[in-house]
């Protein structure tokens, strides 16, 4: 068998970045909403907010613990991976990455541990001050990472010499056309898993214990926030589609599957599309559709891939159902949202049993909009990596041979079928526990005092 | 090319800084992990943990911070020793997967405690091991043609880069042990000092054996050292390391709280100053120097800009962390 290390390169970086994505698709939320919560009981001095905010804590924690260490393998697969693509680009990106750690990275890691371990060992206000640092932190390496991938995207404000590329105006590299919609896209994205884990646990808590306030608190808030942020992501995403169909044509004709260019194109909702034989199967469209949801316009034109040469155009099946996908998680939560305001109305929010258990399956469906979004933009972004300028098969290091990559994709593999479901299973297991049993400030263990009865209770079990 | 304002100096210094600080705070976390493993009980081995929780988060930040930096100031340099050096990073980085959940994991995965407890213990064991077989390869230098690594993924293992990795497991584990004598007390300071002088032990012959192999390796590295007057001028290194290993010992056997990590900064200082001697000026061991793989004016300059305003104000914010939690950490009273 013959081993491509660009092609297992590319499914090692899905692979890491895939379950990287998944932490700050959630803690970035996550950390605001705890820094609301702590501000909230720092004001009110309401021990519901201290108490659902020590809950939100723990799973935090244990998400960003994660986080942390993933995200620390990201940078370094630029150097063993793509080498060539790092040399090649680092005068422009670089800095950018370099300054997501400089002003996130570092800001999280100090302020978390005051998080954490301190509420007593300082004052309440700098306890409030960390938390809202901390989430601070996380926003700032959003704008950092997403501006970067923004130019990877749609590259501007460079000039190339000898095949490498060279700032000419930063200003242009950071607010590089697709940024601003990617950036409100994303941050907005996150909000809204988070928003639906916290609704899903709530749920949850409602469900098992209808009188505990902590599950109404949060699953309230959490669909306050939905009722203005799933329309306004759809609105944004709308417009996002718009600078793709003026940047990345390719990318657009790919996603919604147009091969001629046309200005009366129909909006295909489901499709076989094939790039072997540049077409598509078991079509069903709706006429005149595509120009005005794409364009804004009965009769705007959209480029089909058959304006570009074959050897520029991305695996179109994939881009095309990852985009449906998002779309269709995208209108299951206007859904849920629309619910949980007519059941507010009828003062009804926290009583629906059907409501409830439809929130507790809707955890997750955050996550599935942001991988699918993150597969539709990426390998739409193919066979470039830096789009229209660098292909993705010329950055992976000459020394790298298809066994290496294997060998070091397994690792991967390994390592995060472990730690990833055990995460799960240990932030599953501090749900279930529920914020009731947190006493008022932190549990024993994590605040350096071990033998406190939780640790008595481990002492018993790790000894036997 | 353009030398009228050169910022390679500057970012020469913060890079080297920015590494060596790495080096030294998750050295002695990753140190306090390696002692970990030996630590007999349940008690003393939560109050271990505890002593390096609350920090180690923001010590391994500098190992991202000194990647981009370098990526960002010295590009060519990261895209010829990252691949080069493709197997022991991958190592590095799953190790310090397993170790930094576990600071989570363990207080909440009751059942698999143990599973986690290896993962912390043989993750900062083997991290350790393979940042210091990337030190040693790093001396002996890379395969280069043109701006790319041309040997194999598997290069970097010889002799001597195994020899290093084991010498850098000793160091972190001094530095945990100094790190233990001065956040805890009773009997885990206790084995901190015992185990204190087993790897100080280890930490001496290393340097002995490195320090005479790596001359011996490179006619230019031992010209640099031997030569007249060279030899006049650096001859203060290896004894000044002599001279403070034996301070160390002192500290570890008598009463000294901070003498055995202030003594094992110390030396890592000397092997620092020894290393950048050895190879100084080049950046890709005898192929490229600072200024060949310099990136360009603009990228040095606008990265310049922040860094110079935002690194003093993470010192600020990551010393008040660590005073925070300044103090012994206690089983029955916590930190204070």
């Amino acid at each position: 068998m013959d081993l491509d290390p660009v092609l297992l390169s590319r499914l090692q970086f899905a692979w890491v970045i895939g379950w990287h994505i998944l932490l700050p698709a959630f803690t970035v939320g996550c950390a605001s909403f705890i820094a609301l919560l702590e501000g909230l009981h720092f004001f009110t001095k309401k021990d519901v907010y201290l108490r659902t905010s020590n809950f939100w804590i723990k799973i935090f924690s244990v998400a960003f613990g994660i986080g942390v260490v993933s995200g620390i393998v990201m940078p370094f697969q630029f150097g063993t991976n793509w080498s060539r693509y790092s040399d090649a680009v680092s005068n422009v990106l670089a800095p950018l990455f370099a300054y997501e750690g400089l002003t996130a990275f570092f800001l999280e890691a100090a302020f978390l541990g005051v998080l954490l371990f301190g509420r007593k060992l300082v004052p309440a206000g700098a306890h409030f001050f960390s938390a809202v640092m901390v989430a601070l932190g996380t926003l700032f390496s959003s704008f950092w990472i997403l501006a970067a991938n923004s130019w990877m995207q749609t590259p501007s404000g460079y000039q190339v010499s000898d095949g490498r590329f060279f700032p000419s105006d930063w200003v242009a590299v950071i607010f590089n056309p697709s940024f601003p919609y990617r950036l409100a896209h994303t941050v907005v994205g996150f909000y809204v898993t988070t928003a639906f884990v916290v609704v899903a646990v709530g749920a949850y808590l409602i469900r098992r214990q209808p009188s505990a306030p902590e599950g109404r608190t949060m699953f309230s808030m959490a669909f306050w926030l939905l009722t203005v942020l799933v329309p306004l992501q759809i609105l944004i995403g709308d417009q996002h589609g718009l600078n793709t169909l003026e940047h990345q044509p390719a990318k657009l004709a790919a996603i919604e599957a147009h091969w001629e260019t046309s200005n009366d194109v129909p909006l295909v909702l489901f499709a076989l599309p094939d790039n072997a034989t540049a077409s598509n199967r078991f079509t069903i469209a709706i006429p005149h559709l595509g120009s005005l949801v794409l364009t804004h316009s009965l009769d705007g034109t959209v480029k089909g891939l058959k304006d570009f040469s074959p050897d520029q155009w991305p695996p179109v099946a994939i881009p095309f159902f990852a985009f449906r996908l998002m779309v269709a998680v995208g209108f299951v939560m206007l859904g849920l949202v629309v619910g949980s305001l007519w059941l507010r109305g009828r003062g009804r929010l926290f009583e629906s049993r059907l409501f409830l258990r439809a929130c507790l399956w809707a955890g997750p469906l955050g996550f599935i909009a942001v991988l699918a979004g993150w597969t539709t933009t990426e390998v739409g972004r193919q066979p470039w990596i830096v789009y229209g300028l660098m292909r993705t098969a010329d950055a992976v290091p000459p020394s790298l041979t298809g066994f290496d990559v294997l060998l070091s994709f397994l690792g991967y593999a390994i390592v995060y079928l472990i730690v990833f479901p055990a995460g799960a299973i240990i932030m599953a297991r501090i749900v279930r526990k529920g914020p009731g049993d947190v006493t008022i400030g932190q549990s024993p263990v994590e605040s350096g005092r071990p033998s406190r009865p939780i640790t008595v209770q481990l002492q018993v079990s790790g000894d036997a | 090319m353009d030398i009228i304002l050169s910022f390679v100096p500057v970012w020469t210094i913060i890079i080297a800084v920015g590494i060596f600080l790495y080096v030294l705070l998750d050295g002695f976390d990753l140190g306090v992990g390696i002692l970990y493993g030996f630590e007999p009980d349940l008690r003393s081995r939560n109050i271990v943990m505890n002593s390096i929780a609350p920090v180690w988060d923001g010590n391994e930040t500098w190992l991202v911070l000194g990647g981009v930096a370098l990526l960002a100031a010295f590009p060519l340099a990261f895209a010829i020793i990252i691949p080069a050096l493709y197997f022991p990073v991958l190592v590095m980085l799953l190790a310090l997967v397993f170790r930094g959940v576990a600071f989570d994991f363990r207080f909440r995965d009751t059942e698999n405690k143990t599973f986690w407890d290896h993962g912390f213990f043989y993750g900062s064991a083997t991290a350790a091991f393979a940042q210091g077989v990337m030190l040693g390869a790093f001396i002996q230098g890379f395969k280069v043609e043109g701006r790319v690594f041309t040997g194999t993924s598997f290069d970097f293992l010889t002799p001597f880069s195994v020899l290093t990795g084991i010498a850098l497991m000793f160091g972190y584990a001094l530095l945990g042990a100094g790190w233990l004598i001065l956040k805890t007390e009773g009997d885990i300071e206790a084995r901190a000092r015992r185990r204190g002088r087993l790897c100080l032990l280890g930490v001496v012959v290393s340097m002995a054996i490195v320090s005479i192999w790596t001359p011996l390796m490179n006619a230019n590295v031992s010209h640099r050292w031997f030569s007249w007057p060279n030899i006049l001028f650096l001859a203060p290194v290896p004894i000044a390391a002599a001279a403070v290993a034996f301070g160390v010992w002192r500290a570890l056997t008598g009463a000294s709280q901070s003498g055995t990590f202030v003594g094992a900064v110390g030396l890592f200082v000397l092997a620092y100053l020894g290393i950048a001697i050895s190879l100084w000026p080049f950046i890709v061991p005898h192929t490229f120097t600072l200024w060949e793989a310099a990136s360009s004016n603009s990228t040095q300059a606008f990265l310049l800009v922040g860094t110079l305003f935002l690194l003093p104000v993470i010192l600020v914010y990551t010393s008040w962390s660590y005073w925070v939690f300044r103090g012994k950490v206690r089983a029955d009273i916590g930190y204070h």
